[in-house]
């Protein structure tokens, strides 16, 4: 299986990806530079973290213009699989891959430290090989982490099941102190409505080894692994409600 | 402009300096080479006073790949790497801007390192700042750490650790020292020369602009009530393009068409130009008509003099030039070719080819300025060693438990979590010690090793001696180190001290350098390199000298790191000896106000063996957490254990001291002396008996003294309880100490 891990000028967590994906994992990953206009054959799409272009403007906001976006955009269409990590998930909210917008965390500062995340959805390629309500514990490490939809957006994103991850205590409770950066109703992590693109602010590729701390974060890549296998979308009936 | 007496006086120059100038050339400086001359001659980039120090130093063992005089030091770490390191200072700027100060100080450390060929996998630094109360004080360490928490984060770079105290002597001299930790083939370092006549110098990243003119001068010169005009001499980070340029250079460097390379830090082009022709025996010509501009209407001076971020310097093997063009185009950067090695040894400035400047280049470096300074023991010594500890033990004494809160709140002691976790410390996925527990700990993907980092300097120590205050900053890094699990292998040091014309101040700096000799030597971790930050004084008060050691430790088996906390139901075992010595101590300060005695003794050959005994220890798996004791003492220690492990605390007892009449007082000193060469270890039960017998036959004095578990920090001294908190309580007063002085929730 091959993953591809698009590098962006500024992108500092995609070496981070692409070793947790070949030596953790022992899959086979390919760096993509944004510059190019193919994925090169790729399972699995993975824009990692960092700091696309400075981010002197608003997160992501430039790198949805790098030629590459439009594979990725192609991919995501026709179901591929496609995770955004922390600074991918804001290039992903900017591309309008996925919905909301990224604010400032609510204390006005970068954060970086381990948190728990509950799993609220096992039917995105992400999680197949997740257990509704398992709580992991991840680190954050970002900035501009306050994740923010409008109340019908964030009304339609829970009606359909588009709620990934959410900031929890580490017994899986929602509770205001458990939420780090101030994201609308805790959500860390969110699929799109095809449930193929997912993007979440914690690092699940820093935490998948127990010597850097925790080994939760490796349930992300074996769910898509699977899936994959499996035979990706057309295996798995997706689940959609109607509002 | 003529020159005169004025315009050398704001160049820095003394006349007698002046005067040397003329006769290198043989005929007055035009302007732009005086200011060529001035910022070269600086302190901070000739080192002339404290140069004859430093090379008393010990720089040679067979580990050593590259001692001090490139960009960076260089230690072997064996598999055919080395680790490519050094510390820097930018107090100046940062009193002046915390946040570009910080910042751009992180972006030159960086810059020193992956011009050495090696990719930077950690930072540290190091900070002081007056009392936490005081003002101003919070605008300084919010802005410090904000500037290294967007520099580092940004560029994709963990900082995994250091250190940070509080003492009013920094109110108006904030020290900001920042250290960098690389990987590279050890037969692929890189250096700093120009040579091969002919070969291209290219100029190589962000434009230049009028920033940052004499930074190199400034940090050579006190502060007073004007320095907040001295805001345009510092410059402006962009972390974006240092990942571009970093990036970028570690892929032309793969291509071997390199000859050298020098990032453009203080001084800019003109130190960048001269060293790497000097270093190389060659001469330099450029033309900064070519230089990328950033402001219209530079002349050569300002283009010469700008220390505008985020450049380098190149020199380009014949042939070459196309290749290396095309991969700074990949990464959206321009190299622009500037000028050329020749073989005459100048440095050769032209502006649309008319001749502005020519220096020989030994006369800007090698024959810069050496000075053997004036020195005198300070007279406040006789003062300040004095404690008399009967007196002491005459005054109302807080019980032992209180008084353990207090230094758990003491800023100096309390927990920096509000500080370490707005930096990205897990960034690269080879932490595997976090910050705020010992040492920093970073595996070497792709070998089994992992390296152990420490910064340590205890400016009280060496307010009251700087000698043996230097000797106990080294053997606490190194210490550190060996808590961790870690063989120190290497170090670099940052001494930062007050205005060296000034012989009280040239004693202390003379004094500390022979201490971290001594206890290098000893130790057996030479220094590979360092910096000097002099003229730390704002309206003639210096700041307590402050030399700052990096240790550099290799850990053998990356999966046998050792953390500090304790695990329930192990055995505690006190490793060295407790003296009560409360001389320079964290409880002189924080219970009873007073900054006075002599810092602890320290006898090297027992720290060495109970540094050596901590590490084989640790390989064997004998122990379960090593930490060290220094400030605030074994029961700061203990507390300090019990942190972060979800509830198991420690019930322990201690020998008595007899150091006054006061019995209360000697419970004070048994719990929060700070005598040196002291670690607390803890081990399974069932291997009690083989750490206790290890020890004997290291010659290291051991004691069992208690038992981790329970809720609760118990100490006992001598038979008598001492101290009995819940667990919970002090943590919270240890968590939330510097926290609470900054966050109010933002809801």
């Amino acid at each position: 299986m091959k993953f591809a891990v698009v590098v962006f000028p500024g992108s500092n967590c995609d070496a981070d990806a692409h070793y947790a994906v070949t030596h953790v994992l022992g899959e086979s990953a390919a760096f993509v530079w944004h510059k190019d206009a193919s994925l090169g054959g790729a399972d699995v799409v993975i824009l990692p973290g960092g700091f696309a272009h400075g981010d002197y403007l608003r997160t992501g906001a430039m790198a949805r213009f790098s030629p590459i976006m439009a594979a990725v955009r192609d991919f995501a269409d026709r179901g591929g699989p496609v995770l955004g990590i922390c600074n991918g998930f804001q290039v992903l909210l900017e591309a309008g891959l996925l919905p909301g917008a990224m604010l400032r965390n609510r204390g006005l500062k970068f954060r970086c430290e381990h948190v728990h995340i509950r799993v609220e959805e096992t039917d995105t390629p992400f999680t197949v090989r997740a257990a509704r309500g398992q709580v992991l514990r991840i680190p954050i490490a970002h900035g501009e982490g306050n994740y923010f939809a409008d109340p019908d957006t964030a009304a339609r994103l829970e009606q359909n099941h588009q709620v990934v991850f959410r900031y929890t205590t580490a017994d899986g409770v929602v509770t205001d102190e458990a939420n780090p950066n101030g994201s609308v109703a805790s959500i860390a992590g969110i699929c799109s409505e095809r449930r193929n693109v997912v993007g979440l602010m914690p690092h699940p590729e820093r935490a998948c080894e127990a010597a850097l701390g925790s080994a939760d974060g490796l349930v992300v890549f074996q769910s898509v692994v699977a899936w994959v296998t499996a035979g990706g979308a057309a295996a798995r009936p997706v689940l959609q409600e109607q509002a | 402009m003529a020159i005169d007496p004025g315009v050398l006086e704001r160049h820095g120059l003394k006349p007698d300096e002046y005067d040397r100038i003329v006769s290198f050339m043989g005929r007055e400086p035009n302007l732009t080479e005086l200011g060529i001359f001035s910022v070269m001659w600086s302190e901070h980039c000739s080192y002339k006073s404290s140069r004859v120090h430093l090379k008393t130093l010990p720089t040679e063992g067979p580990q050593v790949l590259q001692g001090p005089g490139e960009n960076a030091g260089a230690i072997d770490i064996g598999d055919g790497l080395a680790a490519v390191f050094k510390i820097e200072s930018h107090n100046h700027p940062s009193f002046i801007e915390p946040y570009q100060g910080a910042a751009t100080g992180v972006g030159g450390i960086i810059r020193d390192i992956f011009t050495m060929g090696a990719r930077p996998i950690a930072l540290m630094n190091s900070l002081r700042f007056g009392a936490l109360h005081a003002p101003g004080a919070r605008r300084l360490v919010e802005g410090v750490v904000a500037g290294i928490a967007g520099y580092g984060n940004s560029i994709g770079i963990p900082t995994v650790g250091g250190e940070i105290a509080f003492e009013p002597s920094y109110a108006g001299n904030p020290l900001v020292n920042v250290f960098c930790l690389g990987i590279a083939r050890a037969s692929d370092i890189i250096k700093g020369v120009a040579s091969g006549v002919g070969n291209a110098v290219y100029y190589v990243g962000a434009k230049t602009g009028r920033d940052g003119i004499h930074g190199a001068t400034m940090a050579s010169a006190e502060f007073d009530d004007k320095s907040a005009e001295k805001r345009p001499a510092v410059q402006v980070g962009d972390p974006f393009m240092e990942k571009l340029l970093l990036e970028a250079c570690l892929e032309v460097m793969q291509t071997d068409a390199l000859v050298g390379i020098q990032d453009m830090g203080a001084a800019g082009l003109t130190c960048s130009t001269a060293e790497m022709g000097s270093r190389g025996g060659a001469g330099v010509e450029i033309d900064v008509a070519l230089v990328p501009q950033r402001e219209s209407g530079m002349t050569p001076y300002e283009i010469m003099l700008s220390e505008s971020q985020e450049r380098m310097l190149l020199v380009v093997k014949n042939g070459r030039e196309a290749e290396v063009e095309r991969i700074f185009e990949k990464w959206d950067l321009h190299a622009v070719r500037i000028g050329r090695v020749t073989d005459d040894g100048m440095l050769r400035v032209r502006a649309r080819g008319t001749l502005v400047a020519e220096i020989p280049n030994r006369a800007l470096t090698d024959e810069a300025p050496v000075y053997r300074r004036p020195m005198e023991r300070p007279s406040y010594l006789v003062n300040v060693q004095r404690l008399d500890l009967d007196e002491l033990g005459q005054r109302r004494l807080p019980a032992s438990g209180d008084a353990l809160l207090d230094l758990l709140a003491s800023p100096t002691v309390a927990s920096k979590q509000w500080v370490y976790r707005q930096y990205d410390h897990m960034v690269q996925t080879n932490t595997i010690g976090l910050p705020g527990l010992g040492a920093g700990v970073v595996r070497v993907k792709g070998t089994k090793h992992a390296l152990a980092l420490s910064l340590d300097g205890n400016g009280r120590y060496c307010y009251l001696d700087p000698r043996r205050g230097a000797m106990l900053a080294v053997a606490e890094a190194a210490r550190n180190v060996a808590c961790a699990g870690g063989r120190p292998l290497g170090a670099t040091n940052c001494l930062n001290f007050g205005n060296p014309e000034r012989p009280p101040i040239m004693w202390q700096f003379a004094q500390a350098v022979e201490g971290i000799g001594e206890a290098c030597r000893a130790l057996g971790v030479p220094i590979t390199g360092g910096n000097v930050s002099l003229y730390n004084e704002t309206d003639g008060r210096a700041i307590y000298p402050t030399p700052i050691i990096g240790i550099v430790g290799l850990l053998g088996d990356a999966d046998r790191v050792l953390g500090r906390s304790f695990h329930a139901g192990d055995a505690v075992v006190l490793l060295g000896s407790g003296r009560g010595e409360l001389g320079g101590s964290e409880y002189l300060k924080v219970v009873h106000d007073t900054v006075a005695g002599e810092p602890p003794a320290i006898d090297l050959g027992a720290e060495r063996a109970l540094q050596a005994l901590v590490v084989d220890l640790a390989e064997r798996a004998l122990i379960r957490s090593a930490h060290d004791a220094s400030d605030g003492g074994v029961a700061v220690a203990l507390a300090e254990c019990c942190f972060g492990t979800g509830g198991v605390g420690v019930d322990a007892a201690l020998d008595g001291v007899a150091i006054s009449s006061a019995s209360r007082l000697n419970e004070a000193a048994a719990l929060f002396g700070e005598s040196a060469s002291r670690v607390i270890v803890s081990t399974q039960p069932e291997r009690l008996a083989d750490v206790l017998a290890r020890a004997a036959e290291a010659g290291v004095p051991a004691k069992a003294i208690g038992r981790t578990g329970g809720a609760a920090i118990r100490i006992s001294v001598a038979g008598r309880a001492a101290i009995d908190l819940a667990l919970a309580d002090a943590e919270q007063v240890w968590m939330s100490a510097i926290e609470k002085h900054f966050e109010k929730r933002v809801a």
